[in-house]
């Protein structure tokens, strides 16, 4: 790849904060391969689909590349008994892609995130999580190889069995161990593509968590949106909807003859330009007025689609324009369980200080895994989206991630653009661990991005 | 790296003495910043600005000669400081001196030292902190303006041209590094009670430095390219840029 620079600038879903760097787009695994070792004096990173929310796919002054032309994969042949199928998949593979071929076989994905416009690189580096992981745990524990280019250009294949180290701090590691060339992971069977869902309305946010505490071990998929705007009595007002695949035959009332049909469509683009301050306070306020009355107090049994139960986000193409020029961030912590006043006080300050929130997502994690740096851990996660404009929100979050830190708590890197550099290592508190495998594969530190510069990983 | 939210980890201050810059400084130590660079002419007499600075939690806080009439010197000087503490994500430029015109009006070379200072000096400046953004792939340079350079006065054009031409390139090089990472945000307070100003008497919506600090934090989280500080001042230059030169002539006369 000496192609000349094509400086671009890059930034996260979240649109703020972009930075420029010479962005490669590889057509191929062999010339993927070829970006590293990296000249660029500033360094080396990959790249997914960008979904990503603050910096972390970003790398200032150095090389982007690119994985998303990088997609071939291969569902392995399996013994109808067991219960999944292993898939290779290059890096750039996206969930959208492996769900159009896996579904109509009979399989699905061992972990979706909210869109399915993640790739299996990304989904490795941020150790993503989904609605199962109660159950199922994260990405990288259904990943049992992949082959990973370190920095001096050596392509090593490692496991939860070969190199562990390296292989969990990849997991999770946000891509600064090397580039992740191609995964494989386990795949679970289903028998339709229809999910049978329960939904059922929290009127405050002591009642949704009593109904997950003691119900979401009966359901494969479980999470809650709650409704921040919301104050007074009615604070942490929710829906919750739970699930599970049907069976072929409890689904043909909604597929006819084809139980595994799937069909997954962008319906809307967002328009180009939308006025800035089309979401404000009170637009906001009356779509999840809306929302939270449309929805039943209480329902089963319900037949929905793939898309509508785990991705309905991806029905309207660009949504996150609609936060204007500006951009916005996600925030999403996690405190373990048994911090529930700290929960409560941070639903109660969030809806206070009024940021413009369509709704939040509450789900109940399971166990961690060995990644250092991986999110997930056994407790409550909250995530929202929240308009970069709201006045005061910097040090309303700096004192909420003092408050989760302080539980034992942690926020999400994938999602990050503004935690403070020093609560990291109190937020992840094997952070060294991790440096020492970062740094016995990257002495030099070539494979780097501005997540990791502004939070001096 | 600059966040989300608009804070910066590190800043160099082109004016290192200045006092709305300062107010400035104390804002982004109180939010993110943490490697502060004083420029100024007289580096030694920033000590106690160091020490307040250091004590609000900048773990870098350092000054270095830097003269806006010594062009020739900005490369070097500028250089050294990106170079010595790696990415500077905020660069300020600050200096400037206001001037009297009444004495302009009989010393063309204290106007022309004027006019090197603010205008000249910062081209220079600007262009090679411009470089040095655009290597690292990002970077803010913050860019006191001023009203005066929106609509200039009769008892200040020297002054107010000077930022006239300053605001105009700041726009300009702003456009320029589109798609490069860097920005260019431009500021324009009104009057602020500084020591620039000590003895002049007050324009209407006169201000202070915490003011306009204030504005332009809120301005930075925001993404403004262009802040206005009180932000009432960009209403009532809306109508003063379109006055008839007869009515801004009585309008302005004071
Ligand atoms: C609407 C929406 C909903 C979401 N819901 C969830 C959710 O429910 N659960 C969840 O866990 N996450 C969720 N996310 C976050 C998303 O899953 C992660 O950020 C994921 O990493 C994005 O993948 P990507 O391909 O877009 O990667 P990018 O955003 O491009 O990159 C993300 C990180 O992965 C690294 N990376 C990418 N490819 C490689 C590679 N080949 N080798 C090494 N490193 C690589 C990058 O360097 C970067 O650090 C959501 C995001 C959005 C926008
Ligand atoms: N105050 C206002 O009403 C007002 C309004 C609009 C815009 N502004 C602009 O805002 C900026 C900051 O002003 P301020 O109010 O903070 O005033 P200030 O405190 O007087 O700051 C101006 C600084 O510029 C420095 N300076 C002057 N000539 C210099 C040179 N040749 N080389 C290096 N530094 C030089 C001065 O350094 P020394 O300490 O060495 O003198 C001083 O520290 C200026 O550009 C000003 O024009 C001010």
């Amino acid at each position: 790849m000496l192609a000349r620079p094509h400086i671009t600038e890059v930034s996260g879903w979240g649109r703020t904060a972009p930075t420029a760097a010479d962005v490669r787009r590889p057509t191929s695994s062999t010339e993927l391969r070829r970006a590293l070792p990296t000249r660029s004096v500033r360094g080396l990173l990959a790249r997914g689909l960008g979904r990503g929310y603050g910096d972390c796919a970003q790398n200032s002054g150095g090389t982007v590349v690119e994985t998303t032309d990088v997609d071939a994969f291969t569902i392995h042949d399996a013994d109808p008994a067991d219960d999944t199928v292993l898939v290779t998949a290059e890096a750039g593979a996206s969930i959208d892609r492996l769900l159009h071929a896996l579904v109509p076989q009979g399989l699905f994905v061992p972990v979706t995130p909210g869109t399915r416009y993640v790739t299996v690189g990304g989904a490795v580096a941020a150790d993503i999580h989904g609605k199962n992981h109660h159950r199922k745990g994260s990405w990288c524990q259904h990943v049992i190889s992949l082959h990973l280019q370190l920095a001096s250009g050596e392509v090593v294949e490692v496991g939860p069995e070969r190199d562990p180290e390296l292989f969990w701090a990849t997991a999770g590691g946000m891509g600064l161990t090397g580039v992740v060339l191609d995964a494989t992971f386990r795949c679970p069977r289903i028998a339709s593509s229809r999910l049978l869902v329960d939904t059922d309305r929290a009127a405050d946010l002591d009642e949704v968590l009593a109904l997950m505490a003691t119900g979401d071990h009966a359901y494969d998929y479980s999470v809650a949106w709650i409704d921040l705007m919301a104050g007074g009595k009615a604070t942490g007002r929710s829906v919750l909807t739970r699930g599970r695949f049907a069976t072929a035959e409890e689904a043909s009332a909604a597929t006819g003859a084809d139980p595994l049909a799937y069909r997954a469509g962008v319906l809307a683009p967002a328009p180009p330009w939308v006025p800035d301050g089309l979401l404000n306070k009170l637009t906001v306020r009356a779509f999840n007025e809306l929302w939270f009355r449309k929805a039943p107090v209480s329902r089963r049994d319900e037949l929905q689609t793939i898309p509508t139960f785990f991705h309905p986000l991806d029905m309207v193409g660009g949504w996150n324009r609609m936060y204007g020029p500006a951009g916005f961030l996600q925030w999403q912590f996690v405190v373990p369980f048994g911090s529930e006043r700290a929960l409560r006080r941070i639903v109660e300050e969030l809806s206070r200080a009024g940021c413009t929130s369509f709704l939040a997502v509450l789900k109940a994690f399971g166990d961690g895994d060995p990644g250092p740096l991986s999110f997930p851990a056994a407790g409550w996660t909250l995530a929202l989206d929240i308009p970069t404009g709201v006045r005061g929100l910097g040090p309303l979050l700096d004192r909420l991630d003092e408050l989760v830190a302080s539980e034992g708590g942690r926020v999400y890197l994938a999602k990050d653009s503004r935690l403070r550099p020093e609560l990291v290592p109190v937020m992840y508190p094997r952070l060294d661990a991790w440096r020492e495998v970062r740094r016995r594969v990257d002495p030099e530190g070539r494979i780097t991005s501005d997540l990791a510069r502004r939070l001096r990983l | 790296m600059r966040d989300a939210l608009g804070a910066v980890q590190s800043v160099l201050v082109l004016g290192g003495g200045s006092e709305i810059a300062g107010a400035i400084v104390d804002r982004l130590v109180g939010a993110r910043c943490r490697t502060v660079v004083l420029a100024a002419r007289e580096p030694d007499a920033l000590d106690p600005t160091l020490d307040r600075l250091r004590a609000a939690g900048a773990a870098t806080a350092e000054a270095v000669a830097f003269d806006a009439l010594d062009p020739g010197s900005h490369q070097a000087t500028i250089d050294a400081v990106f170079d010595r503490h790696g990415d500077i994500d905020m660069v300020i430029v600050a200096f400037g001196v206001l001037g009297d015109q009444a004495t302009f009006d009989h010393d063309p070379v204290a106007a022309a030292e004027a006019a090197s200072a603010n205008y000249v000096g910062a081209v220079s400046a600007s262009l090679v902190v411009a470089d040095r953004f655009r290597r690292q792939g990002h970077g803010t340079l913050l860019v006191l303006s001023s009203v005066a350079g929106v609509r200039t006065r009769a008892d200040n054009y020297v002054y107010g041209s000077t930022k006239a031409g300053l605001d105009a390139f700041a726009q300009g090089l702003g456009d320029a590094l589109v798609g490069t990472g860097a920005r260019v945000v431009v500021v324009r307070p009104g009057f602020v009670h500084t020591k620039m100003t000590e003895g002049r008497p007050p324009a209407p919506f006169s201000t202070t430095p915490d003011a306009v600090a204030d504005a332009v934090m809120a301005g930075l989280a925001k993404g403004r390219e262009v802040i206005w500080a009180p932000p009432v001042l960009v209403a009532l230059f809306t109508v003063f840029r379109v006055l008839p030169r007869a009515v801004w002539r009585r309008v302005s006369a004071r």
